[in-house]
């Protein structure tokens, strides 16, 4: 038998094109010079009244073809873009028009759509519209918005989009009746996805056919492709979107359609020709999307040994000028901010507030950062409170082995009951503090205390619901060459989808690694799909694929026990060739059975030719009888009751400087539940890339905006994205499998994990090195100072 | 983030490049391009004409004697730092270099370019400052000598002719059996600092440099001052302010607490070299 890929560290296929320069990414598309390339012209300011536009100065330059502004587009193009995921309790959602209308409501809002020769032309015509403003108080930041002095929307009355609350009792009664209360007041700043590509999109329109095709970075090409068509009145059937390599989303780019993507293929139709939109870094930090900015006041009530018996949360969540992503972010924090532990009562309310900023929509953790230190940071007061252990009275909260499924009480993001599959939280603790040496620590910190040196040691625990339906599918084709060819719809950034798709098909199929090829994201090979986000590919599309690689191998067996004259149980198949159990010279390898699959009269190849001394069918039938179809093929879907949870734990050591208050990072340490792993090398990179993007959010990273609602640092320069140099130097990292009862496989999702318990976890640690309570993340050297100021005897 | 439009100039000669220069006023000198080019591509400078003086192999050059390290225009803060001679010569030439911005910048980025750029957040300009160093421009009027105390103007403004190209500075070597130390926070490793001090201990004579705490690249006589005392000695001169990143309090605090530790340095570093 074949080895089993399934939990082997097999090596990234897509790492040779990436590393080499190989990947072709969008802006890698139609590169001939007959492309036509775009440019936006974005509001200067964060709040406005468009009086008018002059545009007569621009189509007397030379290279510019086209320009367009709201009053140009008409139909589905003139409406509001769609609000994605509606929900009864945004009771106020608004969305953005492809090109402004009357109004902008940030800084960075498109206004004006230009097409020329390259972009240094279309940039040129920018400079060259003449904007008049009337320009309005702008509401920038959640204090703002909540006193709502003034209002984002005339229409939207104390700037709240939504209110919504949950809870499973009376948390005020409980905490009233506990033995011990506390109160906290939270702050987390804004920060971004920001991947190394930013947007782009590229689309052709063909005449002779009547066809549209787009290239877009995206985290949802059937998404991309459905809206497209509606917006441009076209039929499903004349719009492909293929999304290429894509440099990083991390949730930016699921959200959809960004203005561009209608735009440009309404100006490749227009014009008649190739164009091509690719956004540049100052774009994608003042018109995309960011997120993670949140109030917080929690009250908690609990017991002699920190059991929580009432825990109220009530929050402010910025969403920014507009809500096209529906309330996803306040919803996952109100649920997950859970965790691993099970209160007896829990309420939560939330406002959605509007604010003249970039919108928000979900950024690898989607709110679970939020949650997590809401959770953490209470755990921790609760502990200090108590004089008790920070790891006990953790673990005298979890949900226990035996306790699953659990249902928390809530509904979660996706409609469905908060029902944890499965979890080992005491075992994952246990690990956590003999990797960190959490017992070990106080002896540490005193010895460094009597060098004078200021050491820290935090920990913060998450679950994540990952794996949201409602489905994905898949594609698994047996080409005459005995080469496999997979395609699932949802797209891929980098993750490493076409290893380890590639590692279930040869898993089920007993095919070679390397005769797999995957195809993700292209319209024309799986018109059916979600997307990927919500840490999903992996449970959904590898368990379609599991499934769809189930049925051609089903096919596979019925074929070859026909030509062998065999029973299907007494077959085997081993590097793509089937034989008899037994009897190893009576096999066809699968090219052949792919021949005899499809009842062809031509010979191209080698393969058809070998298949000629075998006889399939019942001459009786049709060559096709009923209810079979010619090719070697599986197709299935894979659609899950509700998410399944994986958890984690992380704990770091810091030293802070006792003069300059720097902070750095001794030791980081992880233990990850996601059930099986297929790969634990990719796992461990979602592990590293995530906790790097966690150290810039708790660290570095904030969207400094002043108060007339301009971005201060919309630049790597003054955006401190982490260099390898600030984040830690070795990640020791340990597993759990606890296998979810719900798919196939065993499987969660690993993709946001490393991120969420980051602002929760450097603030404990940050803590207690310095005995200050830290309520608010990020934190900078010159923040800790001015704490320390405060905070003198 | 495209630039403007503007004519492209690649002389061969250094007369050719001054007299294209002197024919447009508006025109820029393009070295390394890593502080003119992002500046460009965000449009925030536009000028008529770009002279790029690459081509020039005249001013590729780094030359140690006795008395100075002589660095020409085109000489990449990579080929300074990694220069034995000149780390022998002047120590602190390549303290501080290592922490201008990133490899790959250092790599294209010149010495000279970073000078005349006149940012009191960049190193060299404070070190030229400290050293007492000078920058040679020339024209098509000819050339002259620009000691580093009449060089900066305030902040990015140096008082180079608009038809002027520095060619070559010179920081003088160090003198036997002083000490120099250079240290710097910064948010991330390679970032503008926050603050930072460069200081030199010769016999009893103490000055330090100070980068990010002034409009124009600032020295303070620390002679004298007992340690313990210089941080404030130093912050009476200086006027840290407030950005998205740091307080002018922190900032303050910076300066205190670098200054005494690197002083303390380079008084330690004294006839060591």
């Amino acid at each position: 038998m074949t080895t089993k890929l399934m939990g082997q560290g097999v090596q990234r296929v897509e790492d040779q094109r990436f590393l080499r320069g190989q990947g072709r990414y969008v802006d890698d598309v139609a590169v001939d010079p007959a492309t036509l390339h775009a440019a936006v012209l974005r509001s200067p300011h964060a709040h406005a009244r468009i009086v008018d536009i002059d545009v007569d100065a621009v189509l007397d330059l030379e290279g510019v073809h086209a320009v367009w502004t709201h009053d140009d587009l008409t139909g589905p193009m003139a409406e509001p873009l769609p609000l994605l995921i509606p929900h009864p309790t945004l009771t106020h959602g608004r969305t953005q028009y492809a090109l402004a209308k009357d109004e902008v409501n940030y800084a960075g809002e498109a206004v004006a759509f230009v097409v020329a020769d390259d972009r240094y032309v279309a940039e040129d015509a920018l400079d060259a519209i003449r904007v008049t403003y009337d320009v309005l108080p702008p509401v920038v930041g959640i204090d703002a918005a909540r006193a709502a002095d003034q209002l984002v929307h005339d229409d939207v009355p104390g700037n709240i989009g939504a209110r919504m609350e949950q809870s499973t009792g009376d948390a005020q009664a409980a905490i009233a009746q506990a033995p011990h209360r506390l109160a906290l007041d939270l702050t987390v700043e804004r920060s971004a996805c920001t991947p190394m590509e930013g947007r782009g999109t590229v689309a052709r329109w063909d005449p002779d056919t009547n066809r549209m095709q787009v290239w877009t970075s995206t985290q949802s090409s059937t998404g991309v492709r459905a809206v497209v068509a509606v917006k441009l009145g076209l039929d499903l059937g004349q719009v492909d979107v293929i999304t290429p390599d894509v440099g990083g989303g991390f949730g930016v780019k699921i959200n959809h359609p960004w203005p561009e993507e209608l735009l440009v293929p309404l100006a490749a139709r227009a014009l008649g020709r190739t164009v091509k939109f690719t956004e540049d870094r100052r774009e994608h930090f003042i018109s995309s999307a960011h997120e993670r900015g949140q109030v917080q006041h929690i009250e908690v009530g609990f017991d002699d040994d920190g059991r929580l018996l009432g825990l109220d949360v009530e929050f402010w969540h910025d969403h920014g000028a507009y809500t096209p992503y529906g309330l996803i972010v306040p919803i996952i924090t109100s649920t997950q901010l859970l965790g691993p532990y099970k209160p007896e009562v829990y309420r939560v309310v939330f406002e959605s507030l509007y604010t003249n900023t970039v919108m928000v929509t979900p950024y690898r953790g989607a709110g679970r950062p939020q949650g997590c230190f809401a959770m953490e940071r209470t755990m921790d007061a609760i502990a200090a409170y108590l004089g008790k252990d920070r790891a006990e009275v953790r673990a005298s909260n979890f949900i226990q082995p035996d306790e699953f499924p659990f249902d928390q009480g809530l509904i979660f993001q996706d409609g469905r009951e908060l029902e944890y599959d499965s979890g080992d939280y005491p075992a994952s603790l246990e690990k956590i503090k003999a990797l960190v040496g959490w017992d070990e620590f106080p002896a540490f910190q005193k010895e460094m205390a009597a060098l004078g040196r200021k050491v820290g040691i935090g920990l913060a625990c998450y679950v994540e619901g990952t794996g949201v339906g409602p489905y994905e599918g898949a594609h698994v084709h047996i080409e005459t060459t005995g080469k496999v060819k997979v395609a699932t719809g949802l797209t891929t950034q980098g993750q490493g989808h076409a290893t380890v798709f590639a590692q279930l098909v040869a898993d089920e199929l007993g095919v070679k690694f390397e005769d797999v090829e995957v195809v993700t994201g292209d319209t024309r090979r799986m018109p059916y799909a979600v997307g990927t986000f919500a840490s999903r590919a992996a449970v959904m599309s590898g368990s379609a694929i599991h499934l769809a690689a189930k049925r051609a191998k089903e096919k596979v067996l019925k074929i070859a026990a026909d030509a062998l004259e065999a029973s299907e149980d007494d077959l085997q198949i081993v590097d793509g060739v089937v034989s008899v159990k037994g009897s190893p010279g009576t096999s066809l390898d699968l090219g052949t059975i792919s021949v005899l699959s499809n009842p062809l009269r031509y010979a191209f190849d080698e393969a058809s030719k070998a298949a000629t001394q075998f006889s399939v069918g019942d001459p009786g039938k049709p060559p096709v009888p009923e209810d079979e179809e010619p090719g070697l093929e599986g197709r299935d879907f894979y659609s899950p009751e509700r998410a399944t949870f994986a958890s984690g734990m992380h704990a770091v050591i810091v030293e802070t400087d006792p003069d300059t208050a720097e902070i750095k990072i001794l030791k980081y340490a992880v233990v990850h539940d996601c059930g099986r792993l297929i790969n634990p090398m990719i796992v461990e990179g979602q592990i590293h890339g995530g906790v790097a993007q966690g150290v810039g959010g708790a660290l570095y990273e904030r969207m400094a905006y002043d108060e007339d609602g301009q971005l201060q640092n919309a630049s790597f320069m003054d955006f401190l994205m982490p260099y390898v140099t600030e984040i830690p130097d070795g990640i020791d990292i340990d597993h759990l499998e606890t296998p979810s009862p719900l798919n196939p496989l065993g499987i969660k999702g690993a993709g946001e994990a490393g991120v969420i318990p980051s602002a929760a976890v450097f603030a404990a640690a940050i803590e207690d090195a310095e005995r200050i309570p830290i309520t608010a993340m990020p934190i900078s050297p010159s923040e800790l100072f001015h704490l320390r100021q405060e905070h003198q005897p | 983030m495209k630039p403007a439009p503007f004519a492209y100039h690649r002389p061969s000669t250094l007369d050719e490049a001054l007299a294209t220069l002197a024919a447009d006023p508006h025109a820029k000198v393009l070295a390394g391009g890593q502080s003119l080019v992002p500046l460009l591509s965000m449009r925030l400078a536009q000028p008529s004409a770009l002279v790029d003086i690459n081509g020039l192999a005249e001013l590729d050059t780094i030359l140690v004697d006795q008395s100075v390290v002589r660095i020409g225009a085109l000489a990449r803060h990579a080929d300074v730092l990694a220069n034995p001679a000149v780390r022998r010569a002047q120590p602190l030439v390549a303290l501080a270099l290592s922490h201008v911005a990133h490899a790959t910048i250092r790599n294209r980025g010149t010495t000279v370019g970073s000078l005349v750029h006149a940012d009191a957040a960049a190193e060299m300009p404070v070190v030229l400052t400290l050293l007492g160093g000078s920058v040679r421009v020339a024209s098509v009027r000819g050339q002259r000598d620009i000691p580093a105390a009449e060089l900066f103007l305030g902040p990015l403004e140096s008082s180079l002719a608009p038809d002027e190209i520095a060619v070559s500075a010179d920081f003088p070597v160090l003198p036997t059996g002083a000490g120099v130390a250079f240290e710097e926070v910064a948010r991330r490793h390679g970032d503008y600092a926050l603050c930072g001090v460069a200081a030199v201990a010769d016999g009893d004579t103490i000055r330090a440099g100070f980068v990010s705490v002034s409009d124009v690249p600032t020295v303070v006589d620390l002679t004298g001052v007992p340690a313990g005392e210089r941080g404030e000695a130093a912050l009476a001169q200086l006027e840290p302010q407030a950005d998205i990143h740091a307080t002018a309090a922190y900032r303050s605090q910076l300066v205190r607490v670098l200054t005494e530790r690197v002083v303390e340095s380079a008084v330690q570093d004294r006839g060591v070299a």
